[in-house]
C-alpha cells in the first residue's frame, strides 16, 4: 500500500466532465460528509444539510435533462457518484439513490406542465423527495397494495399507511403509489404529494440495525388532498411507471453496496498497516492478505457489473436481467467484505470506535432493500429459465 | 456602470502534501499537486457576495504563476467568477512579494478595477503582505484583513478583528481588500458551474504585455533570497510514561518540565 493510505478507486470516466464531477463529488465527501459521519449515524441524525451541500453541487438531479435542472449524466457516471458517495456515508449515498427514485415518475411521466412547475426545485436539490410503494402487507408483493386515492372533483382524497419510506417524515414531497381501481397491478395512480399536505404525518422513525442517520418510517395518509394537476401519468398507470424506475434503483442500490465495501476494505487496509503484532505490521502476513485481496477481486467484479448494467441501459438496450444480478452480487459482496473487514481488525472492528462494524450493519439493509436478495434470484431465473410452472 | 472586481489567487503546492523546496531553493512546484490556495477562496467568495449584492458586476481572477496555475483561475471561475487572467512566463521563476506585486499591479491596471480582493496570506509563501504593497504600487487606499465586507455607493465597508478591538473600516473606491478566513466559507463549485468555466475566457499575458524588464523580476530581480533551507527534524517518538505506581507523579513533572502546567 502507498505510505499515504488507500488510494482512490481506478475509473474509466467517459468524459472530462465525469472526471470534473468525482473529483467534486470526493472532494465534497472528505470535507463535509466525513468528519460527521461517526458522530451522526451513532445519534440517528439525519444530515438534512448535507444534502443542501450537495442538492446546491448539483448532486440530486444528475441522471435527469439540463432543460429541468439535471445534470444529463450517464447511469455510469451518476452510478460512480452514488458509489463514492455510499464509501463514506450510506446514508447520504441512498439518499440520493432514493431522491433520484423520487422524482423519476414526474421527470419521465409528468406533462410539460408539471415538469416545469415542479422539477426544478426537485432536481436543484432544493426539496428532498421519498417514494412511497411498500405498505405495512405488500412488500414484494408490491402489486397487492392497499393505500386508496378516490376521486373528488378535480381532486384526489388519498386514505392509506405506507411503510418503510426513507426519508419519511423529513422529505419536502412524496412520490406515491395508490389503488384508485380494482385490483392488481392495472388499478395503482401515481402521485406527487407536497411534504406539508394536510392530513399526511410520519411515524416515529423505526430503530434499525444500521444506516441509523437515514430516517425509514411509516407515512400515514389521512385524508390527504390533492388536486388532479398531482397525478402523474394516468390513471392505472402507475404500477407500470413503478415498474419501470425498479431496475434503475437496483443499480442505485449496487453501486451504494460497492461503496459500502470499499469503504469498509479502506478501513481493514488503513488498520492493517498501524497494527503491529509479532513485531511485524498485520499486513505482512499471508494470511490476511489473501483475504484482502479476495476481498478487493470481489468488489471490483461487483463494480464491474453494474457498471456492465450500466452500459445497457445507457445504450437504451434491456437491462433488468442485469440489474438483478449486480444488486444480487453487489450486495452479498458488501455483506461478506465488510464481515471480513470486522474479522481483519479484530476486537477493534468489533466496536463502535471503528467503522468497520458501521459498515457490516449498513451491508445487511442493502441485501433486504430494493427487492431483496431472493426476489433478485427470482428475477434472474425467471431472464434465463422462463416463468416458474404454476403445474 | 459595473463594478470591476480582480480577485488575486494563487496556485500553491497543496498544504497536505509532502511539500519541499527545489534545488534553487526555491517552492518545488512538481512534487506536489498544487491547487487555489484556500485563503484566496475567501476572496473569491466574497467577490461572489458583492457580486449579488449589486446591480451590475464583473469578477475577474488575477493569478500569476507556471501553466498549471491555470487551474487555479478554472476553480475560482466554477465557482462562479466571469473571466480569467493569466500571467505566465519564463524569466518569472523565483519572483519574490515585491516583483510579484508590481506584475499584479500592472495587470490589475491592463483589466481595469474597482476593487481587488486579495485572501489573507499565501499558504505557500505566508508573507501576508502583498495586498499592502499592492495597493501602494497602485495608490489606492488599503483595507486589509477584513472578517466582514460590503460594498455599496462607491465605497467599502468592513470590520477588522485584532486581538484588542474590532475595527469599522472604510475606504473609497477604487481600493485594495484582503479578507480573513473568519469571512464565511468559500461555496463548493457547482457541476454546472464546473462545466460552464470550461468556455468562460481565460486571458494569457506575459511580460512584455504588462512593460514589465524581466530583471525587475525573477530570482535576479529578487530583494530576498532564501540562503539555506534543511529539512525539518523527523518528529521524535516522544515521552512514554509507564505507570509503576509513580506514573501520575511523572506525568506532573513531564508537564512541569514542558511548561504545561
Amino acid at each position: 500500500m502507498p505510505a499515504d493510505g488507500p488510494q482512490p478507486v481506478e475509473r474509466h470516466l467517459p468524459t472530462e466532465e465525469a472526471r470534473d464531477l468525482l473529483g467534486l463529488t470526493r472532494d465534497i465527501a472528505a470535507r463535509e460528509i466525513r468528519p460527521r459521519t461517526a458522530e451522526e449515524e451513532d445519534a440517528g441524525r439525519f444530515p438534512r444539510e448535507v444534502f443542501t451541500t450537495i442538492g446546491a453541487a448539483g448532486l440530486l438531479g444528475l441522471p435527469y435533462p439540463a432543460e429541468y435542472g439535471g445534470g444529463e449524466q450517464p447511469y455510469e457516471v451518476y452510478l460512480q457518484v452514488l458509489e463514492e458517495l455510499a464509501a463514506i456515508r450510506l446514508t447520504v449515498g441512498l439518499g440520493v439513490s432514493v431522491h433520484t427514485l423520487a422524482c423519476h415518475a414526474l421527470a419521465e411521466f409528468g406533462t410539460k406542465e408539471q415538469r416545469a412547475e415542479h422539477l426544478d426545485a426537485m432536481l436543484g436539490g432544493e426539496l428532498l423527495g421519498a417514494y412511497c410503494l411498500s405498505e405495512p402487507s405488500a412488500g414484494s408483493d408490491a402489486a397487492s397494495l392497499r393505500t386508496r386515492a378516490t376521486r373528488d372533483g378535480d381532486h384526489w382524497v388519498i386514505e392509506g399507511t405506507k411503510a418503510w419510506i426513507t426519508h419519511g417524515g423529513v422529505a419536502d414531497f412524496y412520490t406515491v403509489l395508490a389503488r384508485t381501481g380494482a385490483d392488481g397491478p392495472r388499478g395503482i395512480t401515481a402521485f406527487l404529494v407536497p411534504g406539508d399536505a394536510e392530513g399526511l404525518s410520519a411515524a416515529a422513525p423505526e430503530r434499525k440495525m444500521g444506516l441509523k442517520g437515514s430516517p425509514t418510517a411509516q407515512v400515514h395518509f389521512d385524508g390527504v388532498r390533492v388536486p388532479d394537476t398531482r397525478r402523474v401519468g394516468e390513471e392505472g398507470q402507475g404500477f407500470s411507471i413503478a415498474l419501470s424506475a425498479l431496475d434503475s434503483g437496483r443499480l442505485g442500490i449496487a453501486a451504494c453496496a460497492t461503496g459500502v465495501a470499499q469503504g469498509a476494505l479502506d478501513e481493514a487496509l488503513r488498520f492493517l498497516a498501524e497494527r503491529r503484532q509479532f513485531g511485524r505490521p498485520l499486513v505482512d502476513f499471508q494470511g490476511l492478505r489473501f483475504m484482502l485481496a479476495d476481498m478487493a477481486t470481489a468488489i471490483e467484479a461487483g463494480r464491474a457489473l453494474y457498471l456492465a448494467a450500466a452500459r445497457l441501459r445507457d445504450a437504451g438496450q434491456p437491462f433488468g436481467k442485469q440489474a438483478a444480478m449486480a444488486k444480487l452480487l453487489c450486495t452479498d459482496t458488501a455483506m461478506k467484505v465488510t464481515t471480513d473487514a470486522v474479522q481483519l481488525m479484530g476486537g477493534y472492528g468489533y466496536t463502535a470506535d471503528f467503522p468497520a462494524e458501521r459498515y457490516m450493519r449498513e451491508a445487511k439493509v442493502l441485501q433486504i432493500v430494493e427487492g431483496t436478495n431472493q426476489i433478485q434470484r427470482m428475477v434472474i431465473a425467471r431472464h434465463i429459465a422462463g416463468p416458474e410452472s404454476r403445474d | 456602470m459595473s463594478l470591476r472586481i480582480v480577485v488575486c489567487v494563487k496556485y500553491v503546492p497543496d498544504a497536505t502534501g509532502d511539500r519541499h523546496f527545489a534545488e534553487d531553493l526555491t517552492t518545488d512546484r512538481d512534487a506536489v499537486d498544487g491547487l487555489l490556495s484556500e485563503l484566496d477562496e475567501y476572496a473569491v467568495e466574497q467577490a461572489l457576495q458583492i457580486a449579488d449584492a449589486a446591480d451590475d458586476a464583473e469578477i475577474t481572477v488575477l493569478t500569476v504563476g507556471p501553466e498549471d496555475a491555470k487551474d487555479a483561475l478554472r476553480k475560482a471561475l466554477s465557482m462562479g467568477a466571469d473571466k480569467g487572467v493569466h500571467v505566465e512566463d519564463d524569466d518569472l521563476h523565483g519572483t519574490d512579494v515585491v516583483g510579484t506585486s508590481l506584475v499584479l499591479a500592472k495587470a490589475v491596471e491592463h483589466v481595469g478595477y474597482d476593487l481587488v480582493l486579495c485572501g489573507m496570506a499565501s499558504t505557500d509563501g505566508t508573507m501576508g503582505v502583498l495586498p499592502a504593497i499592492l495597493a501602494e504600487r497602485l495608490g489606492v487606499p488599503q483595507v486589509t484583513l477584513l472578517s466582514e465586507v460590503a460594498v455599496a455607493d462607491g465605497t467599502v465597508t468592513g470590520r477588522r478583528d485584532g486581538d484588542a478591538a474590532s475595527e469599522q473600516l472604510q475606504a473609497q473606491l477604487p481600493a485594495v481588500v484582503s479578507v480573513t478566513d473568519q469571512s464565511g466559507e468559500a461555496r463548493y463549485p457547482s457541476f454546472k458551474g464546473i462545466m460552464a468555466a470550461k468556455k468562460k475566457p481565460v486571458e494569457s499575458l506575459d511580460l512584455s504585455d504588462l512593460g514589465i524588464d524581466a530583471d525587475e523580476v525573477g530570482l535576479g530581480g529578487a530583494w530576498t533570497k532564501v540562503e539555506d533551507a534543511a529539512k525539518r527534524p523527523e518528529r521524535t517518538a516522544g515521552t512514554i510514561v509507564k505507570d509503576e505506581g509513580e506514573g501520575g507523579k511523572q506525568l506532573a513533572e513531564f508537564l512541569v518540565s514542558q511548561k504545561f502546567i
